[in-house]
């Protein structure tokens, strides 16, 4: 086993455990605390992937700006264990475990075809295009009016931001 | 050499693991942040095909993604202010105002 292969392997039995703990545990705080780690195994995986720039941009806006944004809501609503929900284990929510497990072996199968399977990695091309410089170039090239409209969506979430958790909502 | 389905296999673990989340908790924010692990699984998926195909449109598609989670998550979280405020819970089965 070389580095690069224990490295994937722990980090994804790490990104399933804290994925795993989201869900299951009762206090939103710790839940964002899991996610955070689950973040930061991701961007190692991407660095097994050669992808540098989405690893750090990874670390950059989810774990540094979206998780603060959502750590600060909980602590702003004093969501702590007082206000831990019950989560009864309904007939419903039975249902829906048996049916995203049916989804899980869809996936696994349409994931096991050979296409997926036999593709091999190509080191030196996949260095290249995890550059900043290559995504950057096709991002103001090729990609440059999904990129401009994308400024647009932020500037429209945060004016809608700003309404919404405005003090008064007529 | 870590085979591609390896990849795969792990992003569609977390997918569900999310999609499980946002089905059975009843508190808003923990679906919110459920929803974030989906979506970090499909960047997982996005990268992989990437990496291996030898096209950066994937890495570039990841990075849309993040711009839309991002104001996801500020949008999300002001409506889960407006119904704390309103409601003072983040329960989901007590908001069902537009439910039947």
């Amino acid at each position: 086993m070389t580095f690069e292969q224990i490295m994937f392997y722990v980090l994804a039995a790490a990104a399933v455990g804290s994925a795993l703990m989201v869900v299951l545990q009762r206090n939103p705080i710790i839940s964002a605390l899991y996610l955070i780690l689950n973040f930061f195994c991701l961007a190692g995986i991407y660095l097994t992937l050669h992808a540098q720039f989405i690893a750090i941009i990874q670390i950059l806006v989810y774990a540094g700006a979206i998780m603060v944004l959502f750590v600060f809501v909980i602590m702003l609503l004093n969501l702590g264990d007082a206000q831990a929900l019950k989560a009864k284990l309904t007939w419903q929510r039975m249902l829906a475990v048996v049916l995203v497990f049916g989804l899980l072996m869809e996936i696994v199968y349409l994931f096991t075809m050979p296409e997926a399977t036999t593709a091999v990695l190509d080191v030196d091309r996949s260095i290249r295009i995890g550059e900043v410089e290559h995504i950057g170039t096709q991002l103001f090239t090729k990609f440059l009016f999904p990129f401009e409209i994308t400024s647009v969506l932020l500037t429209a979430a945060i004016v809608g931001a700003i309404f919404l958790a405005k003090k008064k909502l007529d | 050499m870590i085979p591609m389905n390896h990849y795969l296999l792990l992003s569609a673990v977390m997918f569900i693991i999310g999609a499980a989340g946002v089905m059975t908790r009843r508190n808003a924010i923990i679906v919110f942040m459920s929803i974030e692990l989906m979506l970090n699984s499909v960047n997982l998926t996005l990268v992989a095909y990437s990496a291996f195909l030898g096209d950066v449109t994937g890495q570039v598609l990841v990075f849309f993604v993040m711009a839309v989670a991002a104001s996801e998550a500020a949008v999300g979280l002001a409506i889960i202010i407006a119904l704390f405020r309103r409601k003072q819970t983040v329960n989901l089965d007590e908001i069902n105002l537009l439910k039947w």
